[in-house]
This record gives structure tokens, sequence and C-alpha cells, in this order.
């Protein structure tokens, strides 16, 4: 099973990702008729940054979805949505974000056109990955929960103002298929389109760059890596130290030393580039390795 | 020292997620959620 999945890990992970891009967001009439889905699937959220304003979302954004509660007069706090980031997380970890996120596999496509001289990350790349944690803490909860007006509801500040999956499987489908948007077009739009050009073009040059330095929800499932179902561990006796996963890792990870790293996106590179072997999915480790000591960080 | 193929941390984590969620149903969360999430988002897609 460990070596079917390392070898045709890459096959598998871009059929996936565009698998379930396309039946989440499925409902095709929305698309064709300018209007969203309004079923019950939208009372369940989906894993990925898939905006719930995207014509054919058939569920929810979690990000949306937790500022939407917080941001109410009723709750100041959402236990549906915090669940679901519990349970989710311990199931994939950041395997959402490899597999399952709509604006991971923009990104991911991006950066496969061979357009710019491509770089991994940007300089300071240890500084700016914890911007996303500033994102989520003040755009996701502090300002929803806080910045409240006089009837007690907030903006959505992350949708609002940097939410780049909304502008693209939201914003544009709905604005060129309905004339009563176009006409409410104003500087909010020009901001959100300019958020959204810069990381696209941001991702011809930088792998993922939204991830990275951006993205509250790959935040908050980077923190299950250690203890998810996806965790890697490390044979440290196997390892001889070559760093060939550092150098095949595309969010630069030394998987020798951190194999569950709150960065990694569980794309599999590292599992291939490893000449002898030693990094594996803990739940389908092989038996022979039951004796030796983990590395998990 | 004995590896686990499951973190022995997963299982509080998840059952934790579940409950969380049967309870923020039980206290109508989705009802807000679901509001929000049949209209189309304004601020979502740029216009306010
Ligand atoms: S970091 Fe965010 S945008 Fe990137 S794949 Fe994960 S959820 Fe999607
Ligand atoms: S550590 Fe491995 S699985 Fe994780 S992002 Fe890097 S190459 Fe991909």
């Amino acid at each position: 099973m460990a070596n079917f999945l390392k070898k045709t890990i890459f096959k598998i992970r871009l059929a996936i990702q565009i698998a379930f891009t396309a039946l989440s967001n499925g409902y095709v009439m929305g698309f064709l008729k300018g209007k969203i889905y309004q079923g019950p699937g939208k009372k369940l959220c989906l894993p990925g940054l898939n905006c719930y304003s995207c014509p054919g979302a058939l569920g929810s954004c979690p990000i949306g979805s937790l500022q939407a509660v917080l941001g109410s007069p009723k709750f100041q706090m959402s236990f549906y949505v915090v669940g679901f980031f519990l349970f989710t997380g311990a199931i994939l970890g950041r395997v959402v974000c490899g597999f399952l996120c709509p604006f991971g596999l923009v990104q991911d496509l991006l950066y496969k056109i061979p357009f710019f001289a491509k770089r991994k990350n940007m300089p300071g790349h240890k500084g700016l990955v914890w911007i996303k944690y500033v994102v989520l803490a003040l755009m996701v909860v502090i300002l929803p929960m806080f910045a409240v007006n006089a009837y007690g509801i907030s903006d959505p500040w992350f949708c609002k103002y940097l939410c780049p999956s909304g502008t693209l499987f939201g914003g544009i489908p709905l604005i060129a298929t309905n004339d009563g948007l176009q006409q409410a077009l104003g500087g909010l739009f020009i901001w959100k389109m300019s958020v959204l050009l810069v990381l696209l073009v941001w991702s011809l040059w930088v792998y993922r760059p939204f991830c990275k330095y951006l993205c509250p929800l790959g935040a908050i499932y980077g923190w299950f890596n250690p203890i998810a179902l996806s965790r890697f561990q490390m044979d440290k006796e196997a390892c001889i130290d070559c760093k060939k996963c550092k150098a095949a890792c595309p969010m630069d990870i030394p998987v020798y030393a951190k194999p569950n790293s709150a960065e990694c996106i569980k794309c599999g590179k590292c599992l291939q580039a490893c000449p002898t072997d030693c990094i594996e999915v803990a739940l389908w480790a092989k038996k022979k390795d039951e004796s030796r000591d983990s590395a998990e960080s | 020292m004995k590896k686990h193929k499951i973190h022995p941390v997963f299982w509080l984590v998840a059952v934790c997620g579940l409950f969380f969620m049967v309870f923020g149903v039980w206290r109508e969360e989705i009802v807000i959620l679901y509001q929000k999430a049949i209209y189309i988002c304004m601020e979502c897609i740029g216009i306010g």
C-alpha cells in the first residue's frame, strides 16, 4: 500500500484536486443563471477555502462560516465550526491543502506555467510564514467578534478585504452573469480584484504564496499535522542525511528534522525523493520499523 | 520506544470535534451559517 501510494501520489493528487473542486462546486445552473445554490448542503462546511458565494458551491466555506457566527449578535463562539476544524484537522491535517482546496489547486496550476524563473520562497520566508497567524487572529476572530455596529453585527473582515477565493470563484462568475451586481461595482471590487491579481501573478513566480504566508485556514490545519491520521514518521536510523527531502519539498521543509511541520501540505514529494524510504505515512508504516524511534516533532 | 500508527491525541481531538459540532447544531448556530450561505455574500464578492 505504502509503495503504491508513493509511486502514484502525484497523479492521484492532481486527479483528486480537480475532481473534488469540480464536485464540490457542481451546481452548474448557478453559473448559467448568475445565482447561488440554496439547498441543505449549505449547512455543511467544505474543508477548503471554497467561497459559499461561488455559483456552483454545494457547501459552505469554513472561514466564512466562522466569521458569520462570530459576527452575529447571538453568538460569541462557534462550536459547530471549531468542532469541524478539530474533526477534519484530526483526520486530515493539511491534506486538505494538498488535495481538497480549490485555491490551492489554482496556485499549483499557475506555478506549473513556465513563465517566470521559479523560486520556492520569498526572502525572509521564516518570518513571513507567521503573517497567516496574524490574519487568522485579527481578520477572522478578533475584528468579527469585537468590531461590531450598533446592532451587534460585524463585517466578515477576511472575506471582505483579503479572500482571493471569494473574488475568483464568487465575484467574477456572478458579476459576469448578473446585471444588477454589475451596476453595484465600486472601490471595494477594485481593491479585491487587485489583491487577487497580485496573488495570481505571485503564484506564477513563488510556490503557493497565499498558502505559505496569508491563509488562515492553512494556519489552522497546520496545527493538526503532528497528530493527524495523515502524519508522517521518520526512521532516523535509515536516514543518510542527504537532505533530498528538503530539496524536493515545495514548502522548503527540513523533513528529516520536522516530518510534521505545520507548513507541510502533504503533497508527498519528500516521500518520493527519499532514497532510503525513511519518511512514511505513520498509518501505513511497515512493521519492521515499529521498534525504531520516531522522530516525531 | 513504541511507535503508534495513530497518535493517542488523535482520538481526543476527533471526539471533541464531534461533540462540539453536535453542540453547535443543538444551539442552532447552523441557522446563522445557513442564512449567510444561501444569499450572495456581498463582502465576499467585493461589493460591500
Ligand atoms: S493554505 Fe488555504 S488556500 Fe492554501 S490550500 Fe490550504 S486552505 Fe487552501
Ligand atoms: S514535507 Fe513532504 S509532503 Fe510535506 S510539503 Fe514538503 S514535500 Fe510535500
